[in-house]
């Protein structure tokens, strides 16, 4: 198998932005997640909980709403007043309208069920009181109308399934509008009594309108509250925090629903008969969940799960047990803290790691020891890792992607707007950095980007489904090829891999689609997925299957490599776990146990040469975020602790234990 | 000898109050607890006892109202039986016999004519829910054998039952399961928490359950203090629960409000917590209730709640969360160090209460008349924490002077040890606090007594302690200009060869003090603290030590571990007798010169009664508890009783009450229970639309003296007829009890004749004649009685059972035939 020495590197000091937003779209049963940064990403919750798409942030774009319409249209609305729509084939943003109404604090999307509109309708509440509706046409919304104009802002916005009323939650009240006429028929004012004592305001953090006619408002005292929104009376409060309860959510059959408060706690409430002969019913505050740490900004409801996202950057979905038919790994608590994409790459050639913030990008060099010791020992260091540079990006775009070339002399990276390439020239210990001026008008917005394993060539993966291929010689560059999608789609590839001998250049869309490229002969092979030539092994791996251990796993592997001098083995890793997977040893049945870190030495060789199988897992290192081979005795390992990035976010709300 | 069983021993009083949930009356006037086999009916403004319903012959299990008339009672008890009652007049109605111990009763309003009852029939420890069909029959005694199963493996507490909704369902919990039994559909839904071991659930055991009236929502509790909330529970699937945290401890017992709008919840925080609207945030408190939350019930109109505690109290609670009244009985839950005292003003028996309190209970009320804080720190209600224990009293100068020790011992060398004086204060008629003493002793205090002469002029107080010394602790003045605040302080201390000091002991006129160290006992001057003689036996350590009374003072007994009573004449300085007796308690009797002693065998333990002048007891009883007797009293009457057999005039002066391991308080009684009632209970029954308030006791007692007077009238229109007491024949007569009495034609003559004005007609030669005849039959009698002695002491191995009650029947037989002889006499005269 052999041993390796590894880098454990923990300097990289990336801190996820907090999640703002989630919606949940039934149709495709994916997530879309909105965070304090501008980003947006796309879960696709039947892919194991897969971050397939992702939308870079922006500085003055600070999302305050998320929906979907029509099935697969993605809106997001923000402080910056303006209402984008996001492409997401081609993975970047359509167009943003400005509703000219100040900040955008809340959107709602007509209800699916509603007869009475012919096409799909667009509210957002503004900063200045305002409620406009939006038409959406097939290509754009189109601004309709304002309701009645409120005295302070607009936070939280709710349609009644039928379509015909709206509520909206404000600064002390709720309105309830009338679609059709637009004025506000019912106002109703929240309490500000904070367990005895009063508060300034009320804000009304968020309203849900039911299709009885009941409104659920949750609000900054800590209440959850049903309204009558036909009398516009207060009917049951529900007491349930000592802070802000700041979002809500019901489920599609309005059974239950969840809401979310600033100490962390996601309580669930559900709709239960009073008695087993009657048909009354009422909402029964069942149970508590407390996943997170910090404020929980936003809740949603999938048939199966409860999903909450807040201030400490958790996703955490939380499936109802009542709901799942059967135990497989649905049934499991998932917390996603870690993008699905690379953020690290590295410089085999120089030890060097390439880490990449939101607006900066980091040059470290790796420590190195004279020490050795044996399996397991943790070695001294005789140099301590460089901090070599640092490099801010110019405007308020986020960083997409970057890389830096084997050799460590090229460095690229990318926002939404600009492709940038650095030259890096080695002097002793100063480094010069040079940027290649004069990027090609083509080269501007890259999705994803690779140099091949010689550092010659530089395969940049564009959001016009284009792949060009830049020929890159001492200081300068030449464009050697694109290859054009294929008409009429605009499916943009969002992973890329070389072969090491630089012949082959595969690349991998949004619809999962792989594409090979030969890059000398310059032709387009393409296989999909289904009609692929699997290899002998991957045919023996279907048709034995893999333990059951290894398929209950619920994390999606990140990353994959090859070993260099030995092709038998692969190298995979997912947040939690590490494998070497040795394609020459048979495949591990259910009865062998999955997890032997290390093969007891002191046995004979035939006995260990019979308990060994194909899976070498190690589970040391997590949260891990990169790991890659420096050369074939040498590992670079990745962690992000948690306790560190909690560290790093502001203080949650202080509660005392006993909660007197 | 069948005279004997006139002596019984009998449970007075001191009964748990708090074994079951209390019940309101459903217009809250009343409020009905289990107590022992009676169920007690108390007035829930007054707090006294109206009535006590007797008539069930073993523990009383539970009571509840019977749903179709709210005038009347069921309770069901251990002896089988459902007795309903009509609580008002205090009257049994009828008596349902089952057959089968009964171990919990549960009423619900839809049933009709059934009730429900947790039996176990086959195995010991598997109970199974029943309803018992209540046959509708006129008699007094009906027989209700129709038994219909409802679940089996149910808990034995009540706590763990309750009947939801109308008696739509019934739900039952279990270590970690709950079920629901639904009686239409008869169904059973189980909901099991999980139990595993690892630190997060391992408290998930249920411990009580409540249904919501109006909906369908069981409340349980926890282990862990948690309280779930469960709905839905028809569907196994779909089934919700809501989570209630407050308690940190188990809680005891959950009942919901009389509209189900709040739940109220009680545990080992002393404190009533009410849920409104079973929200987590919405929760009001009623904290420092002094002990543990064992039940909470809720009165049928609404008004009230009660809670029952540890410490045998039921606290009745207003709905705004105010502790209206408290019933006090006697507390038990503790272990009693102090041992039984009376207090020489009240006669109120005095031991250890509340943790820290020394409690005064009336026997005669059966009631609780006030806790002394003696510790008077804040009690911390924590398992595993080292108490201070209250662990030594008495009293002194009749009353005048109580003495405590407290004492905490967290390791073998961190003793705290603490003495104090309390005088009492005739102003506010309670102890004040007079003189504390830090480490009176080095070590534990293993005794402590006053003199009690009734001449000596300063009172005093001897300490034994372990540490090898006693110590005299004297009342002086107290350096104050006035000259009026007097304190103790110590006077002598004295010792004897290091030896631990176990025991000491005033004479009668406090002339001596004997301290016993270990295996020997000492004798001290009292005015000059000389050592005058020891007493050596070599019988192992002196477990007790006591001087005899009245004719007996010359007399010091002395009983230990070993097992031998030694008896010493202090005159001559010798043992006058011994005998082999492991004795456990050894009391004198303040009155006479009796002394008891119960001795502990292994099946059980008897009593014995002597004077310390001669080694044969006056009275034996065997087998006066089945477990080991820990503390006994003699409680002077206000009354003396007037038994002429001799075997009971030990009893005519004094009461003698003791008290068992299980703390249940037992005493020796000749009366039938009915005659027991009180005169409070009695003038209710015939009163019962006066309110019971003080006033009513004054009209009360105004009406009782116009009737008196009646009396009196009547009687001077009658014929002054002879006093009936005062003729021996006729009193004779009458006490004679009516098995040993000769035949009617005998007594006859001799009765009229005692009516008959006398004329001194008798003659004087035939006295001398019976007393002859007495003295050869009285010869023979001591040879019989000789014969007996020599049988008892066959089969009786203690050494001293002598039976002298036979000795008793004798002699009223001699009067008996004195009796007949005077009627030939009579005959002849005549």
């Amino acid at each position: 198998m052999g041993e390796f020495k590894v880098h454990r590197v923990r300097f990289f000091n990336y801190v996820p932005s907090g999640i703002r937003c989630v919606a949940y779209n039934n149709q495709s049963n994916r997530l879309a997640v909105s965070r304090t940064d501008g980003t947006v990403e796309v879960y696709n919750l039947s892919a194991n909980y897969f971050q397939e798409k992702f939308f870079p942030g922006h500085e003055s774009r600070a999302t305050e709403a998320l929906c979907w319409a029509e099935g697969q249209r993605l809106f997001s609305a923000g402080l910056n007043g303006e209402i984008m729509e996001y492409d997401l084939q081609a993975l970047n943003i359509k167009y943003a309208v400005d509703v000219f109404g100040g900040p955008i604090w809340s959107m709602a999307v007509s209800p699916s069920g509603s007869q009475l509109l012919v096409s799909k309708q667009l509210l957002v509440g503004c900063e200045d009181g305002s409620v406009k509706l939006f038409q959406i046409t097939p290509d754009k919304i189109q601004f309709e109308r304002n309701f009645d104009r409120q005295k302070s802002r607009i936070l939280s916005l709710s349609w009644h399934p039928s379509g015909t009323h709206i509520a909206a939650g404000s600064i002390d009240y709720i309105s309830v509008f009338d679609v059709k006429s637009g004025s506000a028929i019912h106002k109703m004012i929240v309490d500000r009594q904070h367990m005895g004592v009063s508060k300034r305001k009320c804000i009304v953090w968020g309203v849900a309108f039911l299709s009885d006619g009941t409104v659920i408002s949750v609000d900054s005292a800590g209440k959850v509250q049903f309204w009558d929104s036909a009398t516009g009376t207060l009917v049951k409060s529900h007491l349930i925090a000592n802070a802000d309860v700041q979002s809500i959510a019901v489920a599609e059959q309005e059974d239950s629903f969840v809401v979310g408060t600033a100490e962390g706690t996601v309580f669930h409430f559900q709709l239960v008969p009073v008695t087993s002969n009657s048909s009354e019913k009422q909402w029964v505050r069942t149970k508590p969940f407390q996943h997170h740490t910090h404020d929980v900004r936003t809740v949603a409801h999938s048939p199966t799960a409860l999903i909450s996202g807040g201030t400490d950057t958790h996703l955490v979905i939380r499936p109802l047990m009542e709901k799942v038919e059967v135990k497989n790994y649905d049934a499991a608590l998932r917390k996603i803290t870690f993008p699905h994409r690379r953020l690290i790459s590295c410089s085999k050639k120089r030890q060097l790691l390439l880490f990449q913030f939101a607006h900066h990008l980091e040059l470290w060099r790796l420590g190195s020891t004279v020490a050795t010791g044996k399996n397991g020992d943790t070695l001294p260091l005789s140099k301590n890792a460089d901090h070599l540079l640092h490099l801010k990006t110019k405007g308020p775009e986020n960083i997409i992607c970057s890389c830096i070339s084997p050799c460590g002399s090229w460095i690229a990276y990318s926002t939404v707007s600009r492709f940038f390439l650095y030259r890096l020239n080695y002097e002793h210990d100063n480094i010069s950095l040079k940027r290649v001026s004069k990027m090609p008008p083509f080269l501007r917005c890259a999705l994803q980007i690779l140099f091949s394993e010689d550092s010659t060539k530089l395969f940049v993966a564009s959001n016009q489904g284009a792949l060009h291929i830049v020929q890159l010689s001492g200081g300068s560059f030449k464009h050697l090829h694109a290859f054009q999608p294929q008409s009429g789609t605009v499916e943009a590839m969002c992973l890329l891999a070389v072969s090491s001998d630089g012949n082959w250049l595969a690349a991998s869309g949004t619809s999962a689609g792989v594409h090979v490229y030969n890059v000398k002969q310059l032709k387009v092979f393409e296989y999909s997925i289904p009609d692929k030539q699997y290899t002998d092994w991957s045919r023996t791996v279907q048709k034995q299957g893999f333990h059951h251990l290894w398929l209950q796993r619920d994390t999606p592997i990140t990353h994959i490599s090859f070993h260099p001098k030995r092709p038998m083995h692969i190298l995979l890793h997912d947040a939690y776990m590490f494998c070497i997977i040795d394609k020459s040893l048979p495949l591990p049945n259910d009865k062998t146990l999955l997890y032997n870190p290390f093969p007891p030495t002191n046995e004979s060789d035939v006995v260990r040469r019979r308990t060994a199988h194909a899976f070498k897992i190690s589970k040391i290192y997590k949260p891990l975020l990169f790991m890659d081979l420096l050369d074939e005795r040498t590992l670079v390992a990745v962690e992000r602790p948690l306790d560190d990035i909690i560290a790093q976010l502001p203080p949650p709300i202080k509660k005392k234990k006993f909660g007197t | 000898m069948v005279e004997k069983e006139n002596i019984r021993v009998v449970r007075c009083g001191g009964s748990e109050l708090n074994f079951r949930r209390a019940v309101f009356s459903a217009d809250s006037k009343y409020i009905f607890c289990v107590s022992g086999d009676f169920v007690k009916v108390y007035s829930t403004v007054t707090e006294e006892c109206v009535h006590i319903l007797h008539g069930h012959r073993n523990l009383v299990t539970g009571i509840q109202l019977n749903p179709n008339n709210h005038l009347q009672l069921y309770s069901s008890s251990l002896d089988g039986t459902i007795k309903l009652w009509d609580y008002i007049d205090g009257i049994l109605i009828k008596t349902f016999t089952v057959g089968c111990k009964l171990h919990a009763l549960f009423t619900v309003a839809q049933a009709e004519d059934s009730v429900f009852a947790i039996v176990n029939k086959e195995k010991p420890d598997i109970f199974q829910l029943v309803s018992v069909k209540l046959p509708k029959s006129s008699s007094q005694e009906v027989e209700a054998k129709e038994l219909s199963f409802v679940l089996d493996y149910i808990n034995q507490s009540p706590k763990c039952i309750a009947f939801g909704n109308e008696g739509v369902y019934v739900a039952a919990v279990r270590e970690f399961y709950l079920s629901v039994y639904f009686f239409k559909k008869k169904t059973t839904s189980r909901f099991t928490l999980s139990s595993s071991r690892n630190k997060k659930h391992a408290k998930n055991n249920f411990t009580c359950v409540a249904c919501h009236p109006t909906e369908d929502c069981i409340a349980s509790g926890h282990m862990d203090g948690k309280i779930r909330l469960w709905r839905n529970f028809y569907d196994d699937k779909k089934y919700t629960y809501t989570c209630l945290h407050w308690h940190h401890d188990m809680v005891m017992d959950l009942a919901f409000s009389v509209t189900g709008t709040s739940l109220l919840s009680g545990g080992r925080e002393s404190v009533l917590v009410e849920w409104r609207d079973a929200t987590e945030k919405n929760k009001e408190f009623l904290p420092r209730l002094g002990a543990t939350i064992e039940h909470i019930s809720v009165s049928p109109a609404g008004d009230l709640f009660c809670t029952s505690h540890s410490d045998n109290k039921i606290i009745i609670i207003h709905r705004n969360l105010e502790a209206s009244a408290v019933i006090q009985g006697l507390v038990k839950d503790r272990s009693i160090f102090t041992g039984l005292m009376i207090d020489p003003r009240t006669k109120a028996l005095v031991l250890n209460g509340k943790p820290g309190h020394l409690q005064f209970y009336s026997l005669q009320s059966d009631k609780q008349l006030y806790n002394l804080d003696i510790i008077q720190q804040e009690y911390i209600n924590d398992y595993g924490l080292i108490q201070i224990e209250l662990t030594k009293a008495a009293f002194g100068c009749f009353g005048n002077w109580l003495a405590t020790v407290e004492q905490r011992q967290e390791k073998e060398t961190e003793l705290e040890l603490q003495m104090k004086l309390w005088m009492y204060n005739k102003k506010t008629q309670g102890f004040i606090l007079n003189t504390k003493i830090n480490m009176p002793h080095e070590d534990c205090i293993t005794a402590l007594c006053f003199c009690n002469a009734e001449k000596s002029e300063q009172p005093t107080l001897v300490t034994a302690s372990k540490d090898g010394y006693f110590k005299v602790w004297i009342l002086t003045d107290d350096s104050d200009i006035y000259k009026k605040a007097v304190g103790w302080t110590c006077d002598f201390v004295g010792s004897y060869h290091k030896y631990q000091a176990t025991n000491c002991c005033f004479s009668e006129d406090g002339s001596l003090l004997a301290v016993s160290f270990e295996e020997i006992v000492t004798i001290w001057d009292s005015i000059t603290w000389e050592l005058k003689c020891t007493f050596c036996q070599r019988a192992g350590k002196i477990r007790h030590l006591c001087f005899g009374r009245l004719t007996c003072s010359k007399y010091l007994l002395g009983a230990t571990e070993n097992g031998i009573l030694c008896c010493w004449n202090l005159l001559s300085c010798a043992l006058e007798w011994n005998a082999k007796l492991n004795v456990r308690v050894m009391e004198p009797d303040p009155n006479s010169e009796n002394i008891a002693a119960i001795s502990q065998s292994s099946v059980g333990s008897d009593l014995f009664v002597f004077k310390p002048s001669e080694p044969r007891p006056l009275y034996i009883q065997k087998g006066i508890s089945r477990e080991e007797v820990q503390w006994g009293v003699f409680v002077p009457r206000d009354v003396p009783e007037s038994f002429t057999s001799e075997a009971y005039q030990w009893l005519n002066r004094s009461q003698f009450y003791f008290l068992t391991k299980s703390q249940s308080l037992l005493t020796f009684s000749t009366k039938s229970p009915e005659e027991k009632l009180t005169p409070t209970s009695k003038q209710l029954l015939a009163e019962e639309s006066l309110p019971t308030t003080p006033f009513y006791f004054i009209l009360g007692k105004h009406r009782q003296l116009q009737d008196e007077k009646l009396n009196e009238t009547l009687e001077n229109e009658l014929v002054q007829l002879p006093l009936t007491e005062n003729i021996p024949a006729v009193s004779e007569l009458l006490h004679t009890p009516a098995h040993v009495l000769p035949s009617a034609a005998f007594l006859c003559s001799m009765f009229v004749n005692s009516l008959l004005l006398s004329k001194e007609t008798k003659s004087a030669k035939e006295i001398p004649e019976d007393v002859d005849m007495e003295e050869e039959k009285e010869s023979e009698d001591s040879d019989e009685e000789n014969d007996f002695i020599e049988k008892v002491q066959d089969t009786n191995n203690t050494g001293l059972g002598e039976d002298i009650i036979h000795q008793l029947s004798k002699s009223e037989e001699k009067e008996l035939r004195k009796f007949r002889k005077i009627d030939y006499s009579w005959i002849a005269a005549l």
